[in-house]
C-alpha cells in the first residue's frame, strides 16, 4: 500500500508492521468486519418481521395458523442453535433447488435423491454454475441471513408474543366495548402499545444476535473468523513476503476485543433508549416493563 | 448387519471403544441413532464437569462482585464482563490457539490443546461467569429481614453465610440457574467446530450429525435425531434440577414456591 513496502525483507519494526497490516488480504479482513455489520443490519429487521409474523400467528383465531406459530416458537427454542444453523443452510439450499427444479425441468424423469446424492437439472442449480464468483458469495450470504432470521425470528416471536399479552386487558376490553373488531383492536390498540413491553426482551435479543455472528463462519461465509484463521496461520517465506509464525492467537484476541467493545457500546445505547422510552410512562408502566422483561 | 451389532460396534465409538472406521456408505437409521447418541457422551461429559466446577467458582465470583472491597469486586466484574460480553465461539478459538502457543514453549500444556481438557476449561470459566451473574442477582434480592434476623440470632461471618445467606441465594437463583445449565449443555455442541480437533474422529453428537449430513447430503435425518437427543437431555436436566428445587423450597408454603420455567433467552 505504501511506497516503501515494495521490499518487505529490508524493513523491520513498525515500518514492517504497517506494511504487513495493509496487504490486500488484510484489507479483506477489515471489510469482513463490515460483512458482520451488514449481516446484523439486514438480519435484525428481517428477524423482527419473522418474529412479528410468528407472534401474530400464535395469537390467531384460525387454529392451523395458531399451531404453526406456536410450534415455530417452541421447536426452535428447544434445540442447540448451532444445530439449526447447520441444518437450515443445507435444507434451504436444497429446498430452493427442488422448487426451481420442479418449475424449470418438469420432464426430468430421474429421482432427485439418488443414494447419497442430491441431483437436480443443471438449469435449476443455485447459483448457476456459469454465474460469476460474486453471485455465489451473495447467494451464500443471503442463505446465512435467512437462516439467522428464521432462528432469531423464533426468539423475537417469543418476546413479542409475551409483549402482546402484557398489554393491559382493560385496554382490549375498552376497545371491544367501543365496537372495534378483533383486527382493529390488534392494529390500533395492541401493536402500538406492545413495543414498550417488548423492548427489554428485544434488546437482550440484540446482544444475543451480536454474539451469534461468528457462527457465519460455519455457514461458509468469509467472515472475520475465516480471515483470522487464514491470516494468522504460520506463513513460510516461500509463499509470502511477510513470513511469520502462528499468530492466530493474536488475531482472535483482536476479535475478542472487537466483540467486547461492540457489546459494551450496544449496552450503553440500549440503556439510553430504554430510559428515553420509559420517560412519561406511569410508574406502573415501569413496573410492568420489568415484568415483561422476564 | 443387525442393529444390536451396530450398537455394540459404535455405541462407545466417541470415546474410542469399538470399531475404528466410521461407516462410509449405505448409512442405516440405526447407525445414525447409535453414533449421534454415542457423541452425546461428550456433551454430557463437558456439561457435567463444567457445571460442577463452575458452581463453586460462580459462588465466589458472585460474592466477589457483591463485595465492597474493590480488590475483590473489580476482578469479578471484569471476569463476568469478559466471558458474558464475548461469543463463546471466539473464546474457544482464542483459548485453543493460546494453548497451542503455550504448548510449543512449555511441555506442561500438552493436554490443554485436546478438547477433553482445553474445552472443559473454557466452558468452566464461561458457565462460572453466567452463573456468577445469576447468583449475584439472587444475592442482591435476598430479603433484608433474613439477614437482620440472622444478626439478631447471633449468626456472623461464615456461619451466617453458610446457614442463612447461601441457602436463600440458591433458592432464589435456582430457576434461572436451571436455564443456565440447559444452555450450557447446548453450548457444548460448539466445541468441535471451534478449533479443538476431534482426535481419531471421536467427536460429540453434532460432530457425528454433521458427518452424516455431509456424507449423505441429506440434513433431514441426522439433525432431527440430534434434536431429539437434546430435547431428551433438556427434560432430564429439568427433572433433576426440579428435584433440587423442591428440596430448596421444602420449608415454604406451597403457593410461595418458585417453579422452574423453561425460559431460553440467551445464547453465548
Amino acid at each position: 500500500m505504501f511506497e516503501y513496502c515494495t521490499n518487505p525483507e529490508s524493513l523491520s519494526g513498525l515500518a514492517w508492521l504497517s506494511c504487513y497490516l495493509t496487504t490486500g488480504k488484510h484489507l479483506s479482513f477489515y471489510t469482513s468486519f463490515g460483512t458482520v455489520l451488514v449481516l446484523l443490519a439486514i438480519t435484525a429487521p428481517v428477524a423482527l418481521g419473522f418474529g412479528f409474523g410468528g407472534a401474530a400467528m400464535a395469537r390467531s383465531n384460525f387454529s392451523p395458523l395458531r399451531w404453526f406459530g406456536k410450534s415455530y416458537i417452541a421447536i426452535v427454542r428447544g434445540v442447540p442453535d448451532i444445530a439449526f444453523f447447520m441444518f437450515f443452510v443445507i435444507a434451504l439450499d436444497q429446498g430452493f433447488e427442488y422448487l426451481r427444479h420442479q418449475a424449470i425441468c418438469p420432464d426430468w424423469d430421474q429421482p432427485i435423491r439418488q443414494g447419497n446424492d442430491f441431483i437436480v437439472c443443471d438449469a435449476a442449480k443455485l447459483p448457476l454454475s456459469t454465474s460469476p464468483q460474486w453471485v455465489h458469495e451473495v447467494y451464500g450470504f443471503s442463505l446465512a441471513v435467512l437462516t439467522f432470521a428464521i432462528v432469531f425470528g423464533a426468539f423475537a416471536a417469543n418476546v413479542i408474543f409475551g409483549a402482546m399479552n402484557a398489554v393491559p386487558k382493560a385496554q382490549i376490553e375498552t376497545a371491544s366495548a367501543y365496537g372495534m373488531t378483533r383486527r382493529q383492536t390488534f392494529w390500533r390498540i395492541i401493536v402500538p402499545q406492545m413495543w414498550v413491553y417488548a423492548l427489554p426482551g428485544l434488546s437482550n435479543l440484540w446482544m444475543v444476535l451480536i454474539k451469534a455472528t461468528p457462527l457465519l463462519f460455519l455457514l461458509g461465509v468469509e467472515d472475520i473468523v475465516y480471515w483470522a484463521r487464514e491470516l494468522g496461520g504460520t506463513k513460510h517465506a516461500r509463499f509470502t513476503e511477510y513470513p511469520h509464525g502462528d499468530w492466530r492467537m493474536w488475531y482472535f484476541l483482536v476479535l475478542l476485543v472487537f466483540y467486547l467493545a461492540f457489546t459494551k457500546v450496544s449496552e450503553v445505547v440500549l440503556d439510553r433508549l430504554m430510559k428515553r422510552l420509559s420517560q412519561g410512562q406511569a410508574t406502573a408502566g415501569g413496573e410492568a416493563l420489568r415484568r415483561a422483561a422476564t | 448387519m443387525s442393529c444390536l451389532q451396530t450398537i455394540s460396534d459404535y455405541g462407545l465409538r466417541s470415546i474410542g471403544i469399538g470399531e475404528r472406521l466410521l461407516p462410509t456408505s449405505d448409512f442405516t437409521l440405526c447407525q445414525q441413532f447409535t453414533l449421534i447418541g454415542s457423541g452425546m457422551i461428550w456433551n454430557i461429559y463437558f456439561g457435567v464437569l463444567a457445571l460442577a466446577a463452575g458452581f463453586l467458582l460462580a459462588t465466589l465470583v458472585a460474592l466477589g462482585k457483591a463485595s465492597i472491597n474493590p480488590w475483590f469486586r473489580k476482578p469479578s466484574e471484569w471476569f463476568i464482563f469478559l466471558f458474558r460480553g464475548s461469543p463463546l465461539f471466539i473464546q474457544f478459538f482464542f483459548a485453543y490457539f493460546l494453548f497451542l502457543n503455550l504448548r510449543s514453549n512449555i511441555e506442561f500444556f500438552e493436554p490443554f490443546t485436546a478438547a477433553w481438557l482445553g474445552a472443559t476449561i473454557v466452558l468452566f470459566f464461561n458457565t462460572s461467569a453466567y452463573a456468577g451473574e445469576i447468583f449475584y442477582g439472587a444475592l442482591q434480592s435476598i430479603p433484608k429481614g433474613d439477614s437482620e434476623a440472622a444478626d439478631a440470632f447471633g449468626f456472623s461471618g461464615f456461619t451466617k453465610f453458610r446457614k442463612i445467606i447461601w441457602p436463600t441465594m440458591m433458592r432464589l437463583a435456582w430457576p434461572a440457574y436451571t436455564n443456565e445449565a440447559i444452555f450450557l449443555f447446548h453450548a457444548t455442541t460448539l466445541v468441535f467446530f471451534s478449533g479443538f480437533p476431534a482426535w481419531r474422529q471421536q467427536g460429540d453428537a453434532l460432530y457425528y450429525a454433521s458427518y452424516f449430513a455431509d456424507k449423505t447430503f441429506n440434513p433431514f435425518i441426522p439433525y432431527p435425531i440430534l434434536a431429539g437427543y437434546f430435547i431428551l437431555l433438556t427434560l432430564i436436566v429439568i427433572g433433576l434440577f426440579g428435584l433440587i428445587n423442591r428440596r430448596l423450597n421444602r420449608h415454604l408454603p406451597k403457593e410461595v414456591r418458585s417453579k422452574i420455567r423453561y425460559r431460553p433467552k440467551l445464547m453465548r
